[in-house]
This record gives structure tokens, sequence and C-alpha cells, in this order.
């Protein structure tokens, strides 16, 4: 299942985040040292029209693949396609995509022919070639120049089984992505999220998982029992989800390896909002007992439950700081939903959010410095504010929009959005310059979405 | 409270002075909602056989004439006057038939994020539940469900189905 990198090589001017950095050897002498902490440097004047380039990508010879996709030649051309739809939508990339592009030699995927390139007003070109090895895996190499320097910026390479290949190219992506923009990467990630059919009354409710931009769709359950709000564990090993047995909702525990799954643990009350530390070692949940819903914290591995809320409102939900030293949640204990802080375990609880409205579903930065949630004045509005509270603006401006969830690196958003009548659902993405939002194409409905790390 | 023009304190006043059905009917559905379906068995196959047998789901359901259910304000899962009166009326049947257990159903409407609506739906049921126990049903006897936003009655996106939908159904159990 993992990727298998080749090599990396990058220029000296410009590092990777330490994610990408190759673990095998490399000749390269400017070869940063596995897990090195390395600043993030922009190089050169990137603005939003930076035109790059993704042609097909090269093959040394046509040959059928065990994948979707078809041959090697026609492998080339859906690595590029999918790079292509990785990078447009954005708001970095003016990509342009293979199908209005030559395709190179495999001789010049590593010589390009600059002065062409030029003359097609490209700014950046990102191609690759793909080899099929003998037992079936396929070698996928990624390229990334600077059309105007005459220079190259990254290289990398993967070997990945057939049924993978996507993300070959999501990892091209993130390559060009987090090198240009000095973000980290994210395309190579997964989404789990509730697909939705049926009739607003009688909505069938299944747990499914993708791929970020779609891709590999898969449901998980059979939509018999209702499912809600999924999450994925830090290894995407497991999934922790919402489900009714006997009525009541209940926590369970889906093993992706094994497909199967169990109660996380027996209560005669509901529990509700489950939620992985970062580490993974932790979980949390909220119960409700007469009335008064609390936030508890439990050991992934089962054990002994710690009660870390205790107002008589309803405490509910929560998501760890990326260091695991804080957790940000929703309570109405002051009378209305608002986001509050509180440390692990427990102390020093503390509201953040006053202006006016209610605010919910908190869930906080990967990179620690936001926190996404809906806030509630009228319509529901995806919003961000700092973890004290402040610089508090909308990302999203519909009739109900709610759920946040992080892309790995920080800088992506994605939630639901409900219509208003149909109750026909839809998962949505946005940056957080809020320009950039668009739909993810789903087989039916979609809601709360889940958005796991990125994949090593 | 319910009534979005009249004051709790004022409502409750009207209506501990008169007692009618009438004075609250506007708020509540004149249909009995369809059952919201899950792990209860609501036996539908006597219906053409004249009256249901009593004790029954279906004769708790026709004799409630509506007063299965109790309705809340945005937000809101105080048990007013109205609720009262239809909570008076589930306990005396249930008075009538100790051997019968029942079930709260807590729900909301649309209008509220997906997990804090559970835990309202649940805070709703146990409202309706706390009540009926201070009439005497014994807390053995009830049991509380909550679906959140998840099973409207009304389908439609404005006041009058959502004031429909934010309701604690009670269900016997045959």
């Amino acid at each position: 299942m993992t990727v298998k990198k080749l090599f990396a090589l990058f220029c000296a001017a410009a590092l990777l985040p330490a994610a990408l950095i190759a673990q095998q050897p490399s000749p390269a002498p400017s070869q940063t040292a596995p897990g090195q902490e390395v600043d993030e440097e922009v190089v050169g004047n990137l603005d939003n029209d930076a035109r790059i380039a993704i042609p097909a990508f090269a093959t040394n010879a046509d040959v059928a693949t065990q994948t979707s996709a078809g041959t090697t030649s026609a492998l080339g051309l859906s690595l590029a396609s999918v790079i292509y739809g990785d990078l447009r939508n954005n708001g970095l990339f003016k990509p342009v995509g293979p199908g209005s592009l030559p395709r190179p030699a495999l001789a010049q995927i590593q010589t390009p022919d600059f002065p062409g390139w030029q003359g097609r007003g490209t700014d950046m070109l990102l191609q690759g070639y793909v080899r099929a090895e003998a037992d079936g895996n396929l070698t996928v190499g990624c390229y990334l120049y600077d059309v105007s320097l005459g220079q190259q910026l990254a290289k990398a390479g993967w070997t990945v089984p057939p049924g993978e290949w996507r993300r070959a190219a999501h990892k091209c992506a993130d390559l060009a992505y987090s090198r240009l923009s000095g973000e980290n990467p994210f395309f190579d990630s997964r989404i789990a999220y509730i697909a939705e059919t049926g009739p607003k009354g009688h909505r069938m409710k299944r747990l499914a998982v993708m791929d970020s931009d779609g891709a590999n769709h898969t449901y998980l359950t059979t939509g018999q029992s209702t499912a809600l709000t999924p999450r994925y564990s830090p290894d995407y090993s497991k999934i922790l989800y919402l489900s009714y047995f006997n009525g009541s909702p209940r926590i369970y525990v889906y093993d992706l390896a094994s497909k199967s799954q169990k109660l996380l643990l027996q209560s005669v009350n509901p529990l509700f909002a489950p939620r992985w530390s970062p580490d993974g070692r932790s979980i949390l949940y909220s119960m409700a007992i007469a009335g008064n819903t609390d936030i508890y914290k439990m050991p992934s591995s089962g054990g002994a439950s710690v009660k870390l809320t205790n107002s008589p409102g309803i405490d509910i939900g929560g998501s760890f700081s990326p260091d695991g030293k804080r957790i940000v949640f929703e309570s109405d204990r002051s009378g209305s939903q608002q986001v509050y802080v509180m440390d692990a375990d427990g102390g020093n609880q503390k509201r953040i959010s006053f202006f006016g409205g209610r605010a919910a579903t908190p869930e906080w930065s990967p990179r620690g410095d936001q926190i996404a949630f809906t806030h509630v004045a009228g319509n529901f509005r995806i919003a961000v504010m700092d973890p004290s509270g402040g610089n508090m603006h909308y990302l999203t401006d519909s009739w109900q929009d709610e759920a946040p969830t992080w892309a790995p690196n920080g800088r992506v958003i994605q939630f639901f959005r409900t219509a208003r009548n149909s109750g026909q659902t839809g998962v949505w993405q946005v940056d957080l310059t809020g320009k950039n939002e668009r739909k993810l194409a789903t087989p039916g409905d979609g809601a709360d979405p889940a958005w796991g790390p990125l994949r090593p | 409270m319910k009534t979005q023009t009249v004051p709790g304190s004022a409502l409750i006043a009207a209506l501990a002075s008169a007692l009618v059905l009438s004075a609250c009917s506007h708020k509540a559905p004149k249909v009995l909602p369809p059952d919201p379906g899950g792990s209860v068995s609501t036996d539908t196959t006597g219906t053409n056989t004249g009256a249901p047998t009593p004790g029954s789901q279906l004769d708790f359901a026709a004799q409630l004439m509506g007063q299965d259910t109790v309705y809340f304000d945005t937000d809101q899962y105080n048990i007013d006057a109205a609720d009262q009166q239809a909570l008076a009326a589930q306990a005396a049947w249930l008075a009538k038939y100790p051997a019968k257990r029942a079930t709260i159903q807590g729900h909301t409407d649309e209008r509220g994020t997906r997990e804090y609506n559970l835990a309202l739906g649940e805070r709703r049921a146990n409202a309706a539940k706390n009540y009926l126990v201070s009439l005497g049903v014994d807390a053995s006897r009830l049991t509380t469900q909550t679906f959140g936003k998840d099973q409207p009655v009304a389908l439609e996106s404005n006041e009058e189905a959502w004031a429909k939908n934010r309701r604690a159904v009670t269900i016997t159990i045959d």
C-alpha cells in the first residue's frame, strides 16, 4: 500500500517539507537529510496567473498495464489529467491540461524544449514519464521546471502498484504545489464522508471514502442503518463514526483492513461526536445522560474514560490542537452554541467566540494557527478565527453550510452544503481566501466530510 | 414556549385559566405524524378490522389524537402548558395499561448543526420523559431516543415546517 520513493532531488534554493524528502540514498549533492527541518521558502514571483503546463506523461514503451487507465501511453495522459485536476481551482495556478498540449518524447522529460514552451507562454512545466515494470508495478517520474529560467526546480519518482497509480499523480501535484506555493502538500489524502440518497424525510446515509479529488470512491456500509459523522484515524487504519443500534446512536470503530467494525464502548446512553487525538492514542466522545451532554476522553486501545466537561448544558464535539495539548469544543452553557477551548485534561475552559449568533462545530487547523467553525446568524456559514477568537472571517455565504474539515496542510477546507427545501446535500471545498469554492463530484449527495492526513 | 407572538408566562396563565384543547391546537399538526421508523414496532395490520385493540400502540395513537407529540420552540426543550396537557393525556393512557412501556423520540428542525441537534433531540425526549415521571409514570417504563434533524415530518424549509419538526413523539411498545 505504500508508495516507494525512488529518488527526490530538489534545487538547493527551495526545499520541500520533510514529509516528501526521499528516504533512499540519492546521488544529488543537495539532498536534504530525511526528517531534517527546512524552512519553507518561496522562490520566484508566482502570482495567481502563473501558467503551468502539464502535458501527457511520456513512456519508454506503450504496453498494457493492470490499471483502469489502460496502456502506459493512456496512463501517461491520465496521470497528467489527475495532476491538472488537482492544481486547478485552488487559486495558485492557471494550469493547462494535457488535452491542449503536445506530449513530450521520453528524452525531453529531462531536457525540455524550453524555447518551445516559452513560445507557448508557459511559466512552469510539470511533466514526467511512466514505465511498466516486469512485476506489474508502475514507475512514475515527475519533473518541475521554471520555463523562463530554463531551470529544473524539483523532481521525484515513485513505484506504485497498478491500483494506486493515481497516488503517483497526487504526489506529483503535491511536489509542484508545495515547491511553488511554499505550503505543505495535501493532494495525496483521503476523505471519509456520508453518502446520502433518497427523499428528505427518509434519507439513506452510508459511510463512504474517497480520494481527495473524489476518485476511488467506496461505500463501507449498506445504508440499512444510518451512518453519521465519520473521522479517519491519523494512520488511516480505522474510521470512527456514528450509527444507530436499537434506536440509539452508538460509536463504531470500522477497521479498514479487515472491513469489520465494533462498538467503541458499551453504554445505555446516547453517544455522539467521536474524535481522534492527533497521535491516535486517545478518542473524544460526547455522551448524553438524562438530557445533559458532556465530553469524555478514553484511550483508543480501550479503558477507562475521563469526563472533561461538567456543565449542565450541551457540551459536544471537540478537536485537538496539533500538539495535542488543547481541545476546542462547543457548548451552550451560555444559552446558545458557542466555541470554547480547554486543556486536554479538561482544565481552563474558556469561551472564545463572541461575535453574536451561534458558533458551532469547531475544528483546529493541522497547522494550529486557525479554528474553522460554523457560524449561525440567519444563514449557516463556514468561518475561521484564530485560537483566541480573533480575526474571525467568513469563507462561504450560502443558506446552510456546516461542519468544516481541514486539508492536511491547513490551507483548504471541505464542508457540506444543504439546499433549502429539497434538503439535498453536497461536499464542497473552499480555500482560505474564500474565493476558490467548488463542489466535489460524488456519486450522490454527500455530507459530514472528514479529511484524513497526508499519506506517507 | 411555542407560540411566537405570546410571551411565555402570559400563555401559561391563559391556559391555566382555561385548559381547553383548542386554545393551542394551532401549533400541532392535526394528523398524526408517521412513525419515524427504527426498531420500534407499530402494528398497522389491524386498521381495517374496526377499533384498535385496547392497550395497543394503535389504540394509544387513536386515543391521543395528536397528543402523542409535544412541540418545542427553536433551541428550547421546556415543557409548556400545551405540552403538559398532552403529556397528562399520555400519562392517563399509560396508567390505564400499567404493563405497557413506551419510548420517547426527540427531534429537531433542520436549522441546526448535526451533532448539536442529536444532543438537543435527546434533551427534548428527556424533558418529556421527566414530565411523565412527575405525573406518576414509572421511569423504568420509559426510554428515550434521539434522531436530531434526520427524520423531519414536514419537508419544507420554513417556520411552519420547522415548528412541526421540533418535537418529541411518544410511541408505546407493543
